[in-house]
């Protein structure tokens, strides 16, 4: 590949006038690129979330020892050493194991709340916006009913109500972040409804359904993926308090909130068995929040089109 | 002739604002009628009730023979179409040409898409390569093109121009006007249009209705309104301001 | 107060570029001309630059702007090598704007009279009493019918035309010697729009300010001013005396009058614009 081939290539993706549906597309997707690579703090969180998707792909092969298995006859509480790089727990199992392994249960948590309730503050801020007067006033009454609950005290409520475990965790914390995107999707519905292009939609014939589906929401979609990639953070957090006040995930499974709950009777001599898992957090956390400021510069629609 | 829109004492009020105190107006079929006024004539208002988006409060819409009521079907949809004042507001600002053009047909089932969409480009001027572009990647006057495109890949009988051109520069505007102008020959359509420069409506249409606070001052020709026969006042303040500045 | 020769502002050479990331945008390309006490228009479409230039006179280009010409001066002071205070002294004071949309441009939480007061009072040492007065006398001269009341009024509890007459009023409140109106009337309705430009008018020649006035209409432009500066693609393709439009040499200028539908005059289809690139070159 020639210098040349590329320089063509990105005209050929900046051209003004494209020639398919498949060139404009990424034509605009490549813009978007530009201006996401171009923040190097969005481009360093970026590449946390990748390496966290490595790890969790390849937890079993990069994990020197076994996340639950420990030797307790002769290496518990060890401080970080070349064998351990971590140290290890109470339980004599290797923290820089767990922690890998752990990765995917972070992955699991905040994938499932994002596919679970974004959709679902997406779906009833489009309809409550769009359609207005009193489905609107039910809809949003219930998001405020919601909204006025502490996220965490809600999500234990519900996590005592339906049993521990990171299933329900997930379960809890989906159904209680869902109301912020709601009002996000229902502010911006409410903005684009009087505009002249939907309009023009409702003066094709197109059904309320129609437009919603497909003229209102794909506007919405670019500030509720913003939203959503810095609240995954505050997701993180809130299922490692679930885990940590024992109601989210149980030993001994290596989820890093958990872990912390197990590690805080050592605190003060063993610190690295609270630490390793409370710095993964903290990087994640990082990685997701400079990922969601990138993606904000380089998605948002009121940032101009171009 | 027939009429094409007809409509009989038309009341239109937002929160107990009466935008139209009840208009009645008669557009035969083929024929090319203005609306003129200032701001808060209620000429858009007129225009908007007809589309069906705004609320009628009492008074008949009667559209090709058939009344109209408080709710458009498809059919109607497919008989009246509308061109709006802001070219830079009603293109979607995350649709390409084709995808815009693509949706009116979709919506109505259109099965020969690829040919129509081709077809409307090239008879508002553009041409295929301006298919695949964006809102963003156009000038003023070519999104006025799509839009007009847009309007007419249904075939309508009858166009509802709202001041089309007042958002662009005066070049762009000759052009834009020269193109409704040839595709109502073409297709032998019905124009309504809103403008509040009297120089636009007399150089399109054949009659106008000026218009003023939400009721009709009176409707006249074209030909009238050149050889400034007319009787209304403020006919007469629109035709003076309308000249240009006179200093006095 | 100005120099011998009558001149208010002399421009030579104007440039305004704007740096962006696919490369430098030429706004305004070398704008020359000169004022005196008399109505100026500058016409032209959108892009070609008019609102720049009036931009860079009065100081107000946005922050990335790149504003250079080999002269800019007002009453023979060089407006881009003054410090940047000198400048906002003089901005308001002696060399006002007036934008297209007072809604815009008023402040929406303060009286109208109130910022006429304000406008006055960071300008001239004088008493509130005093102030007053002078504003109330303003609105009545802006023709405004009740100036006591719409004094106390908000922007938004007045209508497009009066809220231009009281940005008028709040302008020339410090008795500014050059007015720069970018598009005054492009907002109002057409009765309103003359009330307006024969408010500005009078004020002009009452008070021989030398005003710039900017704006896409050209046949409007040459019914109020006395001098016409058409602008393309940032530069200027002819000046010319208002009275003697209708013998414009240039392709453009000529085709900017005729492309306009006329009442009276039946062309089927208007003449359109052809754009040749060397008027831009």
């Amino acid at each position: 590949m020639s210098a040349e081939a590329i320089q063509t290539r990105r005209e050929w993706l900046l051209s003004d006038r494209p020639v398919s549906r498949m060139q404009a597309r990424l034509g605009r997707a490549y813009v978007a690129w530009r201006r996401f690579s171009a923040n190097r703090l969005a481009f360093l969180g970026l590449l946390i979330i990748i390496a966290l998707l490595v790890v969790a792909a390849f937890a079993d092969v990069l994990a020197p020892y076994s996340p639950t298995i420990g030797d307790l006859k002769n290496a518990r509480l060890l401080a970080p050493s070349a064998a351990h790089w971590f140290g290890t727990d109470d339980l004599g199992r290797d923290i820089y194991s767990r922690i890998l392994f752990g990765s995917r249960w972070t992955l699991y948590v905040v994938i499932l709340v994002a596919i679970i309730a974004a959709p679902i503050g997406l779906l009833v801020g489009t309809v409550a916006g769009y359609a207005g007067g009193w489905t609107d006033a039910i809809l949003m009454r219930i998001t405020d009913i919601f909204l006025a609950f502490p996220k965490l005290i809600l999500a234990l409520a519900f996590v005592a109500a339906l049993g521990p475990g990171i299933e329900n965790a997930v379960l809890a914390i989906a159904i209680t972040s869902w109301p912020p995107y709601a009002r996000i999707a229902r502010a911006e519905t409410m903005t684009v409804r009087n505009s002249d292009y939907i309009k023009a939609v409702q003066l094709m014939g197109a059904s309320p359904f129609r437009i919603v589906l497909r003229h209102i929401m794909p506007l919405c979609i670019s500030s509720l993926i913003i939203r959503v990639t810095l609240d995954m953070a505050g997701i993180i957090l809130t299922a490692a308090g679930l885990g940590f006040l024992g109601l989210g995930a149980q030993p001994p499974l290596p989820e890093w909130g958990t872990m912390i709950a197990s590690g805080r009777r050592f605190v003060l001599d063993q610190w690295w068995v609270a630490g390793a898992p409370g710095f993964a957090i903290l990087i994640v956390s990082l990685g997701f929040n400079l990922l969601g400021d990138g993606l904000r510069d380089a998605l948002d629609p009121r940032s101009g089109d171009q | 002739m027939t009429s094409a829109i007809s409509i009989e004492g038309l009341e239109v009020v937002f929160d107990r604002f009466r935008a139209l105190k009840g208009v009645s107006l008669e557009v035969k079929s083929g024929e090319s009628f203005g609306l003129v006024g200032e701001s808060g004539s209620g000429k858009s208002t007129l225009l908007k009730a007809i589309a069906g988006l705004v609320p009628a409060a009492s008074g008949t819409i009667t559209v090709n023979g058939k009344t109209l009521g408080a709710r458009r079907d498809k059919a109607f949809y497919r008989e009246v179409q509308m061109v709006f004042q802001d070219p830079y507001g009603s293109l979607h600002p995350r649709q390409t040409v084709d995808r815009l053009l693509q949706e009116p047909l979709a919506i109505h089932g259109f099965a020969d898409g690829e040919l129509r969409i081709q077809r409307a480009l090239d008879e508002v001027g553009l041409g295929n390569g301006f298919r695949f572009r964006y809102a963003h990647q156009l000038s003023g006057g070519q999104r006025q093109r799509v839009a007009i495109a847009r309007a007419l890949i249904l075939e309508p009988s009858i166009l509802l121009l709202d001041e089309p051109t007042s958002a662009l520069d005066a070049s762009v505007q000759a052009e834009v006007l020269n193109l409704l102008e040839e595709v109502r020959r073409r297709r032998k359509l019905t124009f309504l249009m809103v403008s509040h420069d009297l120089a636009i409506i007399t150089h399109m249409c054949e009659r106008l209705m000026v218009m003023q606070s939400g009721e009709a001052v009176e409707t006249l020709n074209a030909s009238q309104l050149i050889a400034h026969r007319v009787s209304a006042d403020y006919t007469h303040n629109l035709l003076r301001a309308s000249e240009g500045f006179v200093r006095g | 107060m100005s120099s011998a020769t009558g001149t208010l502002l002399e421009v030579d050479d104007l440039r305004v570029d704007f740096p962006t990331r696919t490369g430098l945008i030429q706004a305004v390309r070398g704008v020359s001309f000169s004022l005196g006490r008399e109505r100026l228009g500058i016409v032209g479409e959108s892009g070609s630059g008019k609102s720049q230039t009036g931009r860079a006179i009065m100081g107000v280009t946005p922050p990335q702007a790149l504003v250079t010409a080999k002269k800019l001066a007002f009453d023979d002071a060089d407006l881009l090598a003054m410090p940047a205070r000198q400048r906002r002294a003089l901005r308001g004071n002696r060399i006002a704007m007036i934008l297209q949309d007072p809604k815009y441009s008023l402040d929406p939480v303060m009286s109208i009279g109130r910022q006429i007061v304000e406008t006055l009072r960071t300008h001239e040492k004088v008493s509130k009493a005093e102030a007053r007065e002078r504003a109330l006398a303003m609105l009545e001269a802006v023709q405004i019918r009740d100036p006591a009341r719409v004094f106390d009024l908000h922007p938004h509890e007045v209508s497009g035309g009066m809220g231009q007459r009281a940005m008028i009023a709040m302008m020339l409140i410090a008795g500014p010697e050059l007015m720069i109106a970018d598009e005054p009337t492009s907002a109002l309705d057409v009765t309103v729009q003359l009330d307006v430009l024969n408010i500005l008018d009078r004020l002009v020649g009452e008070r021989g300010m030398g005003l710039i006035f900017i704006s896409h209409d050209l046949r409007l432009v040459s019914s109020f001013c006395d001098r016409v500066i058409v602008m393309y693609a940032g530069k200027v393709v002819e000046q010319i005396k208002a009275s003697e439009l209708r013998d414009a040499q240039h392709p453009y200028t000529r085709g900017l009058l005729n492309c306009m539908p006329r009442i009276g005059y039946e062309r089927h289809p208007l003449p359109v614009l052809d754009r040749k690139p060397e008027w831009a070159a």
